[in-house]
């Protein structure tokens, strides 16, 4: 069961980057129009408009979302007025476009077209502004979920003691001859990836035949397991590399304590910075197992393996993932948030058409479950956000500015699986390399620049893109270079204490 | 050794870079990537479509040889602090029992020194100045060429922090800073004029 899920977890390993959702709706209408095409309709349309974006265009102005205008606002009181009429401006625009895909996902209006294209060539302009500040907020999981796995991979010895193997990974290494080793890997990988694919496909397809209720109750069967099993297992095993005696009193009370908010936090509703931080901890968790269990050589060949399925099934169209990703947007669902590391909330247009007045600037961000929306008071959390870099500034009622705004998915989302094996990665460098800590400060570095690059693509192509290849690529190119080229250059440098 | 070693050195290698990394790095997303991702992104970033970068090449030279210095001191420093927290006695065979001390301050030198590299390399390409860009090679490969000294550590220690100097006020004149400037901030006031380096 526990292997469902992390296959689960592994295969919903897309990155669903949604700048504004409409554009994702109507993105195939207009797929053929040319990227100069756009700059030209830019050109003409906005040349009018865009007056306050050619005002001293720095970083803080361009890094904040233009769909939230006091925002811009806070950075420089001058562009207020202007940045809310651009805003207010560009929203009608979108409104426009966005009526008809809100309501039956249809358009057959003649005028759409012209806004669509419009709309998206703000889009565009938008997503390099945006761009920076995702990948931000990505880098902070990515690497908190890294620095667990490889602090209790260095200081836990249970993680790098072999202790046998995984029932799907029968074959062992313990071969004399090279040859024989290679090919027990490459049987392993076979038989692993066969396995995720068959779960993928499987819960695909129950996805499609809207078997919600067994999806639900594999994946609640599957986070119990991790949050109660797997954490029960790693307190014990830290409280016994430190020497720390806890009787089962205490171990039993923070178990259910931990266990418990996990389950509500995850799937259901609870502070956005908790379900995070839960998400982390479990990606950590099943990170850690697949570096116990599985063998060296499996291992990398698997990484490498599931770089290239993830790239497949996520790209071709009868893609498993793809078909997931596709589904769910097709029924305007969110993929389910046990899968899924979101850094922002979901919010809704239905509520956005009440009074706006009456929804107060509160700090709280609750997440949604997959069946209920709810109001997060987005303009709120990115004003926090902001008010913390910089100086205090004066609180606007932001709310009325936000009617018209359509139902957005602010923030990136990462799956689960990514989190899982980049940390397989950087752990399994860190548990094998005898190169310590340089090896694994580049792999750490090489999945960074491989995640900004993914995030730069998806900037561009605005559709679900596989987190896995480019990351894992590098991760593994900097890996065996550093191991065996710059490791003993360095220890060598080290020794005489030359720099170079 | 123990965890005053180990501290006392990170903190002495990495504390002023990463002072520099907190003031004026990470409160920009896109200088966070460029300190991360190096020379890759920069092409893209400046396709901004409204004109206008959201960051200036000399931040992004900045940020570009922090985020090399970072790198290299890292390189250099990480495996001598992992073993300085483990059991041992330096020097017992008869090296210099200074020897974290000083690899951290070698490291914080290199690490300020590439943040200079950065910004003079840019300005020379930028500048089409092409004896800038030897010169940051030049004195990179003298600043290598004294650590063969090393054991005696005066005449790689001294020499190094002489040219780092040298270099600072290189790259402070070449950002558009001045000496008024810098005797302003000094005494705390604000400067009217040209920007400090580095901001």
């Amino acid at each position: 069961m526990w292997l469902g899920e992390s296959a689960a977890l592994g295969r919903v390993s897309t990155i669903c980057l949604r700048i504004s959702k409409h554009s994702l709706n109507i993105w195939p209408h207009i797929s053929t129009v040319r990227k100069a095409l756009y700059e030209k309709l830019m050109m003409i349309i906005f040349m009018n408009s865009s007056d306050s974006e050619e005002e001293a265009c720095n970083e803080r102005t361009s890094l904040i979302s233009a769909d939230s205008p006091p925002a811009a606002s806070y950075q420089d009181g001058l562009q207020a007025p202007e940045a809310a009429e651009t805003q207010t401006y560009r929203k009608r625009r979108t409104g426009g476009s966005c009526s008809p895909s809100d309501a039956d996902g249809g358009n057959s209006d003649s005028g759409i077209p012209v806004r669509e294209i419009a709309v998206d060539d703000k889009e565009e302009e938008l997503t390099l502004k945006y761009g920076a500040k995702h990948v931000i907020m990505l880098f902070v999981p990515v690497t908190l979920c890294m620095v667990v796995v490889v602090a209790t991979i260095k200081s836990v010895r249970f993680y790098t003691e072999k202790n046998g193997q995984l029932i799907y990974t029968p074959f062992s290494e313990d071969t004399p001859s090279v040859g024989q080793r290679l090919l027990n890997s490459v049987l392993n990988t076979i038989i692993m990836i066969s396995v995720i694919i068959v779960m993928t496909v499987f819960l695909v397809v129950l996805y499609k035949y809207r078997c919600y209720k067994f999806i639900h109750g594999w994946l609640i069967l599957s986070s119990l397991m991790l949050l109660f099993l797997f954490t029960y297992i790693y307190l014990g095993e830290v409280l016994k590399t430190y020497n720390v005696a806890m009787d089962y009193l205490t171990l039993f009370f923070v178990i259910w304590n931990f266990g418990a908010v996990g389950m509500i936090c995850i799937h259901w509703k609870g502070p956005l910075h908790l379900q995070q931080a839960y998400l982390i901890m479990i990606s950590a968790l099943m990170a850690l197992v697949f570096i116990k269990y599985l063998p060296e050589w499996s291992a990398w060949v698997i990484l490498g393996a599931i770089s290239i399925y993830d790239l497949i099934a996520v790209l071709c169209p009868r893609g498993p993932l793809r078909m997931l990703v596709e589904t769910a947007q097709e029924r305007n669902e969110p993929i389910f948030p046990a899968l899924i590391y979101s850094s922002a909330m979901v919010w809704t247009v239905g509520m956005a058409k009440q009074d706006a007045a009456s929804r107060s600037l509160t700090q709280q961000t609750w997440d949604s479950a997959e069946d209920v929306r709810e109001i997060h008071d987005n303009s709120a959390y990115v004003e926090s956000e902001i008010s913390e870099a910089r100086s205090p500034a004066p609180t606007h009622p932001t709310t009325s500015l936000l009617e018209d705004l359509e139902e957005e998915e602010r923030g990136v989302k990462l799956g689960l699986g990514d989190f899982i094996f980049y940390s397989v990665l950087v752990g399994k460098a860190a548990a094998t390399a005898s190169g310590d800590w340089n090896t694994t400060l580049a792999c750490f570095v090489a999945i960074l620049i491989g995640l900004c690059l993914t995030l730069l693509l998806l900037a561009v192509f605005k559709k679900a893109l596989p987190a896995l290849p480019i990351s894992i690529t590098f991760g593994l190119v900097f890996y065996f270079s550093t191991d065996n080229l710059v490791r003993p250059f360095m220890d060598t440098l080290a020794s005489h204490q030359l720099y170079i | 050794m123990t965890l005053a070693v180990f501290f006392g050195c990170s903190f002495i290698a990495f504390g002023p870079a990463l002072g520099l990394c907190l003031f004026s790095v990470v409160r920009e997303p896109l200088r966070v990537i460029i300190l991360v991702a190096g020379k890759a992104i920069e092409g893209l970033v400046a396709l901004s479509e409204d004109g206008c970068s959201p960051i200036s090449i000399q931040q992004m030279a900045y940020v570009a040889g922090l985020g090399f210095g970072l790198m290299s001191g890292a390189f250099s420093m990480i495996n001598l602090l992992a073993d300085a927290l483990g059991p041992g006695t330096v020097g017992i065979h008869g090296d210099s029992q200074l020897y974290f001390l000083t690899s951290a301050f070698m490291t914080m030198v290199m690490i300020f020194l590439h943040t200079f590299w950065g910004i003079l390399f840019f300005h020379g390409c930028e500048t089409q100045r092409w004896w800038e860009m030897v010169a940051v090679i030049f004195t990179h490969l003298i600043v290598s060429g004294l650590t063969f000294w090393n054991p005696l550590y005066l005449g790689s220690l001294i020499p190094s922090y002489l040219l780092m100097f040298a270099t600072a006020a290189w790259a402070y004149v070449l950002s558009g800073g001045c000496t008024q400037n810098l005797l302003r901030s000094l005494q705390g006031q604000q400067s009217e004029t040209s920007p400090q380096p580095g901001s």
